[in-house]
């Protein structure tokens, strides 16, 4: 009652209907909201990362192979390199559209994906080496949250892809609307988030996992 | 990469075989007779009046807030008679099935239930009645109402709107299916590992079970971003946060709690899913697996849950009782601070639901402690209600009436949870029927206030007032049914009885369980009363119609608007200019609804896209259950395809012409100034110009007739 006593409105002077409004800020919406859906997919990795916490311990590993002994480093490292030059040059696509150059959009989006493949094509190696290996997700809980986290986020990178060609095809297509925009905002905050989730899946997975 | 199943499998139809369609029980062969019968009747009424039309453009393929919250509450209602058809079961069952000379009839030793139907039943009532029902209904209302009392035009996203709709409807249509094709889980509704893993659970109850509480899980996140986003982005312009109605407030508290915490469920049921699938080790005994990430997982969801679907009944609350006591709402910032705190300390109670299980004596203090901490911005609220109430006018109307059970329930259904947070007193009930009880009256709580909900804003909606008569019936054999059940099912939980059980060994409890029956008749009765109170409002419709300000008392923005509201909720965005805008406003004389000069209003168009991808995503959880691989491949193709072809349609927005709203707003106006209030309504002083009238029939007319109630719609 207090907050409303304070701020007062003389009834013969108010504004009862807001003419003319120009409604919501359409970009900043949609924003907005991709930034709680984020949130909710943080929420989705805590519990993942959570998992990994708990499944972490020796008898987790039930008599399977150890982190350590088969984890390459080489592969993280060029997946965390190919990750971080592709948000770069997102980045480099965002200052491109600043200036409004859906040329030099679409090439430096063009570059970013093809990183993103190539992330693609290391994890799909590094994988498939760890099976060739005989080291599954079915052999041992630790290995299921493992294995669970890396492909999670490698489908993550997927999406990040198949976005990235789409929004290619639409800025080609209809040029900097209102929707493309949006769109792009959202995909560059998709796309950080994922180098993000990256440092702690780098830091937690893989390099806890060597030390271990 | 998959698991080896027991059982045939075929490439074409999965696991999918006669033999999974029980037509031996005769119990769903029924239901299924009947389902089919009824199903046929409203598809040949649907053809035969020509509404295919009708339904197409104005109910499937719509993104208005207002119709897609009438549907969430559609879908709520039958989900709820259909919990409320397991419960009857599992109440009769259990008076049947005393002692070991019970009789037992339809291939059931004791009882007319094979422990492995009954298993199925509490299953499916208590996921329905949490996910499918309480859900829905709270979802449905928030949907409806957050935007009018905002002054928003519509959501921040109507087609994600939709499609959080018909995702959850998607799952709840796979729980119905489940009755007739194939099975549903068995082990409880909350699930047990390593129970529910594939060598202990081999059958598709348990994919059921997952795959529809991970679509409703879905559906549920989508929903919560969008009314989150709603309330911080769409507010009309003076709408500052300490103007919020306290509804909009529990809303926003509650869509974190739901945003924060649904994705943990989908990582507890999409692991177990990994395992029952894939043949990973999370929750297995042995291989590395460990037992208890699944309990802290799922109650992590589980008991912020549980204030997600409180805290949309305590708004509730808080915008009936100001209304039907003439006053302001006591302590709002009170109330504000304490819906956050509830929301907060939610995050920090999960283990007290085992506390039996593998914690030390410190972990389950501290839990026992943050438990108790709910109390005191839950009692911070209960004094509100009452202190809103103290020297009020009160008028005990339908809506009333319900807040008020609403709040002797959560007292009662309170103090025992106090009981319970005790580890001490867990450890003697852990499982019994007093916890039991104790949840039961919480959710029942939540019933009234819904019901209550219901009465208040069903006018807002449609534009005429439910009747009085055959609602206080409904009302009065609720408050029976509840009492007579479950203050008989603390008195068997105090004589050590636990849930679940298909036989009951004790004939001593024989007389409690045939009570609680009588408790459920007095239910089923009110069912009965609560079909005749919408058919005799149906048929009363032209009667009973409604102006803007309902019951007379409004005092948010959602009475600034009229009755039913139009498709663009306000003609004019109104200008906020106080808390409880719509009572200032007549105060100060100010209750003109038609400001003239009407511009053309922006609009989402009508799409049937979200419609395609709840069919395609019941679909895929139909493929996932029965293991068709193809037709799951083929439903994850189209849902992309769709998804993509929708982000490429530029043809998704329209103008309602200036010309058609004046013509809207024209229509409205005879029926505002009839029942237009003349008087203000001061906050917190008793109004000064009431218009006596009589009793308002049913069994609480002695109440309503005594004092006089104020401006009434009936005309």
């Amino acid at each position: 009652m207090s907050a409303s006593a304070a701020q007062k409105v003389d009834p013969a002077q108010a504004t009862l209907w807001a003419r003319h409004y120009a409604g919501h800020d359409m970009i900043g919406t949609r924003t907005f909201g991709f930034w709680l859906y984020m949130l909710t997919d943080a929420m989705v990795y805590a519990a993942l990362f959570a998992s990994l916490g708990v499944l972490s311990h020796a008898v987790n590993l039930a008599g399977g192979p150890s982190p350590s002994a088969f984890i390459n480093p080489i592969y993280a490292y060029g997946e965390t390199i190919t990750l971080f030059l592709s948000v770069l040059i997102y980045g480099y696509s965002m200052v491109a559209l600043k200036n409004g150059n859906r040329g030099a959009v679409i090439g430096s989006m063009f570059v970013a994906m093809l990183l993103g493949i190539v992330y693609l094509v290391i994890a799909g190696v590094d994988i498939g080496n760890m099976f060739a290996h005989g080291i599954f997700p079915q052999v041992s809980g630790f290995l299921s949250i493992f294995f669970t986290i890396i492909i999670y986020h490698a489908l993550h990178i997927l999406v990040g892809v198949v976005w990235m060609l789409v929004m290619m095809v639409q800025i080609a297509r209809e040029g900097f609307s209102a929707n493309v925009i949006y769109r792009l905002i959202n995909l560059r905050l998709f796309w950080h988030f994922q180098a993000v989730i990256w440092v702690f899946v780098f830091t937690f997975v893989y390099l806890q996992g060597m030390v271990a | 990469m998959l698991v080896h199943l027991q059982g045939p499998w075929s490439p074409l139809l999965g696991r999918l075989t006669l033999q999974q369609i029980p037509y031996h029980v005769p119990i769903l062969m029924v239901t299924f007779i009947v389902v089919a019968i009824l199903a046929a009747v409203v598809l040949a009424a649907a053809t035969y009046f020509g509404k295919w039309g009708y339904l197409w453009r104005e109910w499937l393929t719509t993104v208005d807030h207002k119709k897609i919250g009438v549907m969430y509450i559609l879908l709520g209602l039958i989900m709820l008679l259909r919990g409320f058809a397991d419960a009857l079961m599992i109440r009769t069952q259990q008076a049947m099935a005393v002692g070991p000379s019970s009789p037992g009839e339809m291939g059931a030793v004791h009882g007319y239930l094979t422990p492995f139907h009954l298993g199925q039943i509490f299953t499916a009532h208590g996921l329905i009645m949490v996910v499918f029902a309480a859900t829905p209904l709270l979802v449905g209302l928030m949907n409806i109402i957050v935007p009018l009392q905002i002054g928003a035009r519509d959501m921040a996203y109507p087609y994600l709107n939709a499609l959080g709709l018909w995702l959850t409807t998607a799952g709840a249509a796979l729980v119905m299916l489940s009755l007739f094709v194939g099975n549903f889980a068995h082990g409880g509704w909350y699930g047990f590992v390593p129970y529910f893993e594939l060598p202990y659970s081999p059958g598709v109850g348990v994919d059921y079970w997952m795959w529809t509480f991970q679509l409703s899980a879905i559906g549920t996140s989508l929903g919560s971003i969008n009314l989150i986003a709603t309330i911080v982005k769409m507010r009309a312009p003076g709408m500052t946060w300490m103007r919020l109605p306290i509804f909009t407030w529990a809303s926003l508290s509650t869509n974190l709690i739901a945003l924060t915490s649904f994705p943990v469920l989908m990582v507890a049921l999409a692991l177990l899913g990994l395992d029952r699938y894939v043949g990973t080790h999370f929750y297995t005994a042995g291989m590395g697996g460990n037992l208890m990430l699944y309990n802290d997982l799922f109650w992590v969801w589980g008991h912020p849950e549980v204030y997600f679907l409180i805290l949309p009944a305590f708004g509730i609350m808080s915008e009936i009782i100001p209304t039907f006591s003439e006053k302001t709402l006591f302590g709002y910032a009170t109330m504000v601070i304490a819906s956050f705190a509830i929301g907060g300390v939610s995050w920090g109670v999960w283990l007290h639901h085992f506390f039996t299980m593998a914690a030390t004596p410190s972990v389950n203090s501290f839990y026992s402690v943050t438990t108790m901490l709910v109390g005191i911005p839950t009692g911070v609220k209960v004094f509100n209600w009452i202190f809103t109430m103290y020297r009020g006018r009160v008028r005990y109307e339908l809506p009333m009436l319900w807040a008020l059970l609403a709040l002797f329930l959560l007292l009662v259904g309170g103090m025992t949870g106090m009981m319970n947070a005790f580890a001490s007193n867990d450890y003697m009930w852990h499982n019994g029927l007093f916890v039991v009880a104790h949840f039961h009256l919480m959710v029942l709580t939540i019933a009234a206030s819904i019901f209550g909900a219901v009465e208040y804003w069903f006018p807002k909606v449609f534009g005429f007032k439910l009747e009085q008569k055959w609602g206080t019936w409904f009302f009065w054999f609720m408050v029976i049914g509840s009492g007579i059940t479950f203050v008989t099912m603390f008195f068997l939980g105090f004589g050590g009885m636990t849930r679940r059980l298909d036989y009951i060994p004790y004939t001593q409890w024989s007389p409690y369980l045939h009570i609680m029956l009588l408790g459920m008749v007095f239910y089923v009765v009110a069912v009965l009363f609560f079909v005749a109170h919408l058919y005799v409002s149906l048929r009363d419709r032209v009667k009973n119609r409604a102006g803007a300000d309902v019951w007379g008392t409004g005092r948010s923005l959602e009475w600034a608007t009229h009755s039913p509201v139009p498709a663009y909720n306000f003609a004019i965005t109104p200008n906020v200019n106080a808390r409880d805008e719509w009572t200032w406003r007549k105060e100060n004389g100010l209750t003109e609804l038609h400001p003239g000069d009407y511009e053309g209003i922006h609009m989402p168009k009508n799409t049937g896209v979200p419609l395609f991808l709840g069919i395609l995503f019941m679909g895929l959880g139909f493929a996932l259950i029965w293991r068709i691989w193809w037709l799951a491949l083929l439903c994850v193709a189209l849902i992309v395809a769709l998804i993509i072809i929708r982000s490429f349609d530029r043809d998704t927005d329209m103008t309602i012409p200036a010309h058609a709203v004046e013509q809207v707003e024209s229509g409205a106006r005879d029926e505002m100034s009839a029942t237009m209030p003349t008087a203000g309504v001061r906050g917190g002083t008793v109004i000064a110009h009431s218009i006596p009238q009589s009793g308002t029939g049913g069994i609480s007319g002695s109440t309503t007739s005594t004092s006089p109630s104020w401006a009434p719609m009936d005309r």
